[in-house]
């Protein structure tokens, strides 16, 4: 085995939880995200902005950002040979600085589709404290065993 | 939908915005985003790894719309140039001073690699009827983006949904 592989479709079932990912939110942890995707508006690195014209209490995390968020917390469980087919979030309230954002997250569905690419739905969330600020839907494609990996497959062979 | 303006009813399911990246997809941008978000898949730091897996690096495949966003100043230019340019020209067109982006979905296709110069368009999808949030009174759009890569290969779609809203005292 490959010291780069990591988790296989066999090794999931449908109900397994994630582990969890706590984060403690920083103004950097916002500006840093907001500007390595490139993502330039006001509201995300200036407080007067956002507290003023967006009526928000602070700056706050941008979609891409939450969304590399994201990634960096399936591929965590997964291992390198995990690649995301599909991603969906619905940001429900912002997270701010001070914030200790929570992931969570469990497997809603294992399965292999027509062209034997093994597929984890997953149900994926950023909390904090009690509430539940961002829900996701993700699907990644595992390896079905140590020798599959979905990174090979082109084209038709790549339904996510 | 009979209230909006007909200019916004006729961008509904036109492909707008046709254009090609600012610059070529490269590491640097690969390693501040692994590092905002303390990322260490070894896809984005390990060329072994990387090269066994992926065939050489690529990109997360999360970071599709960095891609496109402009630069923030350039010589010459006059005007700002917005990245998801469809949400601005609602927001200016339906009068709705602020927005905010309130869904995302995204499905991804052939992995974006260093050297990479992709393409993209957007598509408004719909515009609802008026509502009220704790935010304020607006509508919320929905804005597809496709990507493509230099030979023509989908390398991803993204589908956002905005909110563009006055607030209260506006």
């Amino acid at each position: 085995m490959s010291a780069a592989r990591g988790l296989t479709a066999n090794a999931v079932k449908t109900g397994d939880a994630l582990p969890e990912l706590a984060v403690d939110v920083t103004a950097t942890t916002v500006v840093l995200g907001a500007l390595a995707s490139r993502d330039w508006r006001p509201m995300h690195h200036d407080k007067d902005f956002a507290v003023n014209r967006n009526g928000t209490r602070d700056i706050f995390l941008n979609t891409p950002n939450q969304a590399a968020w994201f990634e960096r917390y399936i591929t965590d469980w997964t291992g390198p040979t995990g690649r995301l087919g599909r991603m969906k979030f619905r940001m429900k309230d912002s997270v701010f600085p001070g914030d200790r954002m929570v992931f969570c997250g469990s497997v809603k569905g294992v399965g292999t589709d027509d062209v034997g690419c093994s597929w984890v739905d997953l149900d994926v969330e950023v909390r904090v404290e009690d509430k539940t600020m961002t829900q996701c839907e993700v699907r990644v494609a595992l390896p079905e065993n140590e020798g599959d990996n979905p990174w090979r497959r082109k084209g038709s062979d790549w339904r996510p | 939908m009979s209230d909006l303006p007909s200019e916004v009813l006729g961008w509904i399911d036109e492909k707008r915005y046709l254009e090609e990246g600012e610059f070529d997809v490269e590491r640097g941008y690969v390693f501040n985003t692994c590092a905002a978000v303390q990322n260490g898949n070894p896809l984005f730091w390990d060329e072994k790894v990387a090269q066994e897996l992926t065939g050489g690096w690529i990109a997360p495949p999360t970071m599709l719309s960095a891609w496109f966003r402009p630069h923030y100043w350039a010589p010459g230019r006059t005007r700002e140039v917005q990245p998801l340019q469809v949400h601005f020209d609602l927001k200016a067109t339906l009068e709705l001073p602020e927005a905010v982006m309130t869904d995302n979905t995204l499905i991804l296709g052939e992995p974006v690699r260093p050297g990479d110069r992709l393409r993209t368009w957007q598509v408004l999808r719909s515009v609802s009827e008026p509502k009220t949030t704790k935010l304020g009174r607006g509508r919320f759009w929905v804005i597809d983006v496709e990507y493509e890569n230099q030979r023509g290969e989908s390398v991803g779609k993204e589908s956002y949904t905005g909110f563009g809203y006055r607030r209260d005292a506006q």
